[in-house]
């Protein structure tokens, strides 16, 4: 019996259930006012900024790998063109090199050629020479052969073969 | 390690010694008024309040008492309001009285004027109003003297009310036995009360413990919220980081999930109020040496609690809400009526579990730690057996530090049930049709 009339805490007394309501309602009203909704907000508001953040970021990054493809796609470019530019010097070259080839061969041969008209030439001005040295000397032995035959027949004989043979030398 | 294990041993020896101390002292005065209730109950005519002829009365000097330890008695002391706000059983905190008497009006002064003893008894009377168990009791006999007189021990009695015996609490003054009626209750004599001469709207140790609370609360949220004015875009610190925690906790977890991502903000101060209101209550309740503030665990608290719970979910439901209630769609017409009636019992039924969940839970936790330091008396026979009353002390020790740690978990269970309860009540009222 004891146990149950004094156990208050059951019993609703008007007392406290005032100063409950009270309490609560001064409790709740102040912390809406001074604590919850601008802790609340603020907490919003800084998620938000968190969110704008990584929003951010993640558009640079983007941003960033796009300029990064491009970039490598200007070098591949430049690449490229060093090497159709590197073949085509090396192509020029050879031409360059064909071409002064071609070139020196064509003058060595017009060297040549000149050389061997002028060798003809100087040939044959030296047969016109030794031709004319030639009948001058023929002159010149048949001139002596002439004198001599008055000598004797054998010895001019012997004499003109040795001529002979003295110009066949020549 | 060895620091660790030192100074954990320090800490038992100090709650052992302290915890003795503490009922030693509570139990020293106990039996002034615990020996009575088991003699009473022989058949005698107590129909009339003064026969208290055969058995002890309070005011004999050499009332024999026995020295049986009372363990319910002083649980249940502990967990009561009370008038004045007792630490350690020797320190008595005054608190205002506000009375309120049927016919004699407004009576405010300080229960300082009782002059608290041990057990939260007065020494004195003011007004009629005397204080027992540390609740004020008014005198029921008109030729008490008003203004401030001193009494004599309190004790129990029974008498026949409507053909009940009940318990009365006596005192003794003059030499002449007088009955003291408590304040008035709700409970219409359900619960043991019921309505008496006065009204207690004082500022009782509980009503004091939610104002302490509650301003406690206030200011460390008003700091809290000046950090993110003042720290604005920077990372949280210090209180500021721990409140979040649990801010962002009952957010995320709680108001989003059960009332949806377009609501939910308007409901969240409100659910964030109800969360650190009972949190903060109930471990208040668990400060060890401060006499076991049992606000939580009162029923006009929780009571109101759950009373503006349901207002809000009920001031806030929409039309799909209250068409669910009176008039269930997608059902046969001739069910529409049984489950209007099962419904409208809901609208009731669910504030009645928040409060009793509440309410039950805190208390039982409390009874359940006193229970354990009162094991000490139990053991050691109430001081005649010193050696069972060590083993007890290291027993009940040990198993009250078990139980003040499963106490803390559920304080923060418990305020979290009532706001996860309370966040899906208000989804439901506020949930928009999509059949």
């Amino acid at each position: 019996m004891m146990t149950l009339i004094s156990f208050s805490p059951l019993q609703p007394t008007p007392g406290l259930a005032f100063w409950s309501v009270l309490i609560f309602c001064i409790f709740w009203f102040m912390m809406y006012k001074a604590a919850f909704k601008p802790i609340t907000e603020a907490l919003k508001k800084r998620d938000q900024g968190i969110q704008d953040s990584l929003d951010a970021a993640k558009a640079a990054r983007e941003e960033m790998s796009n300029l990064k493809a491009e970039n490598e796609q200007i070098l591949e470019q430049a690449r490229t063109e060093r090497t159709a530019m590197l073949a085509e010097a090396k192509e020029m070259k050879a031409k360059m090199i064909n071409e002064a080839k071609e070139k020196a061969q064509d003058e060595a041969k017009r060297i040549l050629a000149s050389a061997t008209q002028e060798i003809e030439n100087k040939k044959q001005a030296a047969m016109i020479e030794v031709k004319n040295e030639v009948g001058n000397m023929a002159l010149d032995i048949a001139e002596k052969v002439i004198r001599k035959e008055l000598k004797g027949d054998a010895a001019q004989v012997s004499f003109v073969d040795k001529l002979v043979q003295d110009i066949k030398l020549n | 390690m060895n620091l660790a294990k030192r100074s954990l041993f320090i800490l038992l020896a100090l709650v052992c010694s302290l915890s003795i101390s503490d009922i030693q002292a509570q139990h020293n005065h106990d039996h002034d008024h615990s020996g009575h209730d088991h003699s009473h109950h022989d058949g005698h005519d107590h129909s009339d309040h003064a026969s208290h002829d055969s058995h002890a009365s309070p005011c004999d000097a050499d009332a024999h008492h026995d020295h049986e330890y009372d363990p319910t008695g002083t649980a249940i002391h502990h967990i009561s309001d009370g008038n004045v706000f007792t630490i350690l059983d020797a320190f008595h905190i005054p608190l205002p009285c506000i009375l309120k008497h049927n016919t004699e009006g407004w009576s405010v002064f300080s229960s300082s004027k009782f002059g608290a003893g041990h057990h939260g008894d007065g020494h004195y009377s003011y007004n009629k109003y005397v204080l027992h168990h540390g609740n004020v009791h008014r005198i029921v006999e008109s030729d008490f003297p008003t203004g401030k007189v001193e009494v004599g021990a309190f004790g129990h009695s029974t008498k026949m009310v409507d053909g009940k015996k009940k318990d009365v609490v006596t005192m003794c003054y003059n030499g002449k036995v007088y009955t003291a009626e408590p304040r008035s209750t709700l409970d219409a004599g359900l619960l043991g009360g019921g309505m008496t001469s006065f009204m207690d709207f004082s500022i009782t140790k509980h009503v004091a413990s939610m104002i302490l609370v509650a301003l406690l609360l206030f200011f460390i949220f008003r700091s809290v919220a000046k950090s993110y004015q003042k720290r604005e875009g920077m990372a949280p610190t210090g209180l500021q980081s721990l409140m979040e925690t649990f801010v962002v906790y009952i957010r995320d977890e709680v108001a989003i999930p059960f009332i949806g991502e377009h609501k939910y903000e308007k409901f969240l101060p409100f659910l964030l109020s109800i969360f650190f209101f009972i949190l903060a209550l109930n471990l208040w309740g668990q400060v060890p040496f401060l006499g076991s503030v049992n606000v939580t665990g009162t029923i006009s608290v929780t009571m109101i609690l759950a009373i503006i719970v349901a207002l809000v979910v009920n001031f806030n439901g929409n039309a799909h809400y209250w068409s669910h209630i009176f008039w269930m769609p997608g059902v046969p017409v001739f069910l529409k009526p049984v489950l209007a009636l099962v419904e409208i019992m809901g609208l009731v039924i669910k504030p009645l579990t928040l409060m009793l969940r509440l309410a039950g839970n805190i208390t039982a936790g409390h009874i359940a730690i006193l229970s354990f330091i009162g094991l000490i008396f139990i053991f050691g026979e109430s001081g005649k057996f010193v050696a069972g009353g060590v083993i007890g002390a290291v027993l009940s020790t040990l198993l009250t530090l078990f139980m003040m740690a499963i106490e803390i978990v559920v304080a923060f269970i418990q305020a979290y049930v009532f706001t996860l309860l309370t966040a899906s009540y208000l989804g439901v009222a506020t949930e928009e049709h999509h059949h």
